[in-house]
């Protein structure tokens, strides 16, 4: 159990600054996630919080107490390696005993062959064992403790850097992109096995990974990382429905987010030629992005929940990507042909048209003022009260 | 469809067995071919200096287990070997873990230590002879200057194997040296990062733990190819010592060119190739099982 704090970290390699001042608390028995992109950063700020980097500027803390000068034994911190890094001439056993090995036996006592002539130790060594198999048990691979880690399918691997890193009882738990090389169905697996995992020891995880979706279900709280920069931290829910910019809102949510160029005129905004009526107090200026999300949008026109609050675009069908339980629409503005809007609807879902698959030519999407997200030129996030524009009532009259 | 089937597979077959046969006429010309005439030879009493020879059956070897010159290059080898190869591998794997952690002048080391691998050793050994001298020699001109020596390295009986292990040790460091660098690169770096969270940080654990065990397989292969070489000692015997002094230095290559080409005894010499030839095999044989099995991950 432990709360971390990072504070004004920077890192750089030669002369690429890495991370440019990061400061993050993770709270005692939180799950957070550090995502971004590859080379964003991610992966050293883990292992600088590890110790096997020590950063150019900024403070590590743990409990309160810097450990910018302990070693990464020291910290007392578990890690789980992107490969897992496991031993390959021990047996699984000996893998998962290595860390109470060091940390309890003198050299003497641990230096090959020592075991049978020094004595003294037995007890240890039983001791030792005995965890071993308790945490080996836990992870459902005691069956596998003779085995070496060439013998074991990858799911099995991972357990057992898992039960490595468990065995110590750490105070935190450090994992560096631990799914990535499973199987897609493995994966959602072994993402539930460790949010269970998170559960029932109360550690405090920080989590790397570059799969948005990843980060999205385990995680108590997300923080997201662009070119060495935190851009927002913050519950999933947060990062998808409250975006701080641009390239928050592009990086949560799947299919991507539909970015609108837009101006803003009086009584709402210029998609091209589209009209967009919403209520707003800002300075008529050219650059301005409308974010409205895949899942926000529907097949507009008679059946449209609650007309006159609704906002129609009238759009073209580009094409469509059938998923199954739903389908991913590509559609664009006529005079905006290169910007994609994408739809996700919903193929089973009550009032979707079955013919959804066989939509083509004009189509109206529809869509919530309180699903647009309001971005400035420079890509951050322009608040509006949103819970208050849907109701507000020049919005409803505009509407009308 | 099975007559289009089966001239397919024919066809097939013909195009792997034309392919295999310049490799294998090759292998056949200059591995197998010279092997077999070795045996048939080893059974004959063949001489260079006389016309015609008979079939001995397998008197040469009972005449080469009976020889005081066997034993003694037997011997000679066996203790040459003994001072070169703890050497040549202790050596070379400390050079190559000093040299690993260096950022800067990694290659310019590298390229120091492997020099002397790409000289010819025909050449470097006169100028190893020299250094050797037991009057004008640098070693012993330093030696004296110290208040020691003279030594004479490569004619006193005592000396003259470890001195040309010495020179051995000089030429070959640098090429296990690159072998224990490749073997060291190859292991993956992470594994030192779970180890420094592990608590595997002391040098010496992470030594004995890490390094040494994920260096076993370039380990047995050094091992073996530097045996080979230590019984392949020829070079500098037949130009700085001759075997001598006395039969100090005859070791068993020097012995078989003796046998062979300056008493003409060809059968005999053959048996002796024989014989080397039974070492070398077992010597592969080891490496073949030993990286077969418990140093294959």
């Amino acid at each position: 159990m432990a709360r971390l704090s990072l504070q004004g970290i920077r890192k750089s390699f030669d002369k690429t600054e890495v991370l440019k001042g990061i400061s993050l608390e993770v709270e005692d028995g939180e799950f957070m996630s550090l995502v971004g992109a590859s080379g964003c950063g991610k992966s050293t700020l883990l292992r600088i919080i590890a110790g096997l980097e020590s950063p150019d500027k900024g403070t590590v803390s743990i409990d309160g107490r810097p450990v910018d000068e302990a070693n990464p034994k020291e910290r007392n911190i578990a890690m789980v390696f992107q490969d897992y890094a496991l031993y390959p001439h021990m047996t699984v056993a000996q893998n998962m005993a290595m860390p109470l090995i060091m940390g309890r036996l003198p050299m003497r006592a641990r230096l090959p062959g020592m075991r049978l002539l020094i004595p003294g130790f037995t007890s240890v060594w039983r001791d030792i064992a005995g965890q071993v198999e308790a945490v080996a048990r836990q992870l459902r691979i005691d069956h596998l403790l003779e085995r070496r880690p060439a013998q074991l399918s990858g799911g099995q691997r991972q357990r057992v850097a898992l039960g490595r890193a468990l065995v110590r009882n750490p105070h935190l738990f450090l994992m560096d992109e631990p799914l990535s090389n499973l199987d897609a169905k493995l994966r959602v697996q072994v993402r539930k096995e460790i949010v269970e995992l998170h559960h029932s020891t109360n550690l405090t995880f920080v989590y790397v990974t570059h799969d948005q979706i990843e980060a999205m279900t385990m995680s108590d709280r997300v923080a997201l990382l662009q070119e060495g920069q935190l851009l927002q931290v913050g519950t999933p829910d947060d990062l998808y429905t409250d975006p701080d910019s641009l390239n928050v809102a592009r990086f949560i949510g799947s299919p991507e987010v539909n970015i609108l160029p837009a101006q803003a005129v009086q009584g709402g905004f210029n998609v091209g030629e589209q009209f967009i009526p919403f209520a707003h107090d800002l300075t008529p200026r050219s650059d301005l992005f409308l974010g409205v999300r895949p899942e926000d949008l529907m097949i507009g026109g008679s059946q449209a929940l609650g007309a006159q609050q609704m906002i129609t675009l009238p759009v073209t069908h580009k094409s469509q990507e059938d998923l199954g339980g739903e389908i991913i629409l590509h559609t664009a503005l006529k005079s905006l042909p290169d910007v994609d809007i994408r739809a996700r609807l919903q193929k089973a879902a009550g009032g979707v048209d079955a013919n959804i698959r066989n939509l083509r030519g004009e189509i109206t999407l529809a869509f919530t003022a309180s699903a647009i997200r309001l971005f400035d030129g420079a890509g951050q996030r322009i608040r509006t009260d949103e819970g208050a524009v849907a109701t507000h009532p020049a919005l409803k009259e505009i509407a009308q | 469809m099975t007559v289009v089937k089966g001239s397919l597979a024919r066809r097939r077959t013909r195009l792997a067995y034309a392919l295999v046969a310049p490799a294998s006429l090759l292998i056949l010309l200059i591995y197998v071919g010279p092997i077999i005439a070795v045996i048939l030879a080893s059974m004959t009493d063949y001489t260079l200096i006389r016309d015609g020879f008979a079939f001995v059956g397998a008197e040469n070897y009972t005449n080469m287990f009976a020889d005081a010159a066997f034993a003694n290059a037997l011997k000679n080898t066996v203790i040459y070997a003994a001072c070169f190869l703890p050497a040549a591998f202790v050596v070379s794997l400390l050079l190559a873990l000093a040299i690993q952690s260096r950022k800067r002048f990694r290659s310019v080391l590298e390229v120091i230590y492997f020099l002397p691998v790409t000289s010819t050793l025909a050449a470097m050994a006169l100028v190893w002879a020299a250094l050797m001298d037991s009057r004008q020699g640098v070693f012993n001109n330093t030696l004296q200057l110290v208040g020691l020596g003279p030594i004479n390295f490569l004619g006193n009986p005592d000396i003259v194997l470890p001195a040309l292990a010495a020179i051995s040790l000089w030429s070959i460091i640098g090429f296990n040296m690159v072998l224990f660098l490749a073997g060291l690169t190859a292991i993956p770096k992470n594994l030192y990062d779970a180890a420094a969270i592990d608590g595997i940080d002391h040098p010496v654990d992470r030594f004995l733990r890490i390094t040494w065990p994920m260096l076993a397989p370039t380990s047995v292969f050094v091992a073996v190819t530097t045996s080979i070489t230590a019984f392949k000692l020829f070079d500098t015997v037949a130009l700085l010592t001759k075997g001598g002094p006395g039969r100090a230095s005859e070791v068993y290559l020097y012995l078989t060119f003796l046998e062979g080409f300056e008493y003409f005894n060809m059968g005999y010499a053959a048996a002796l190739s024989v014989f080397f030839l039974g070492i070398i095999f077992l010597f592969a044989l080891v490496q073949m099982l030993m990286s077969d099995r418990r140093v294959n991950y």
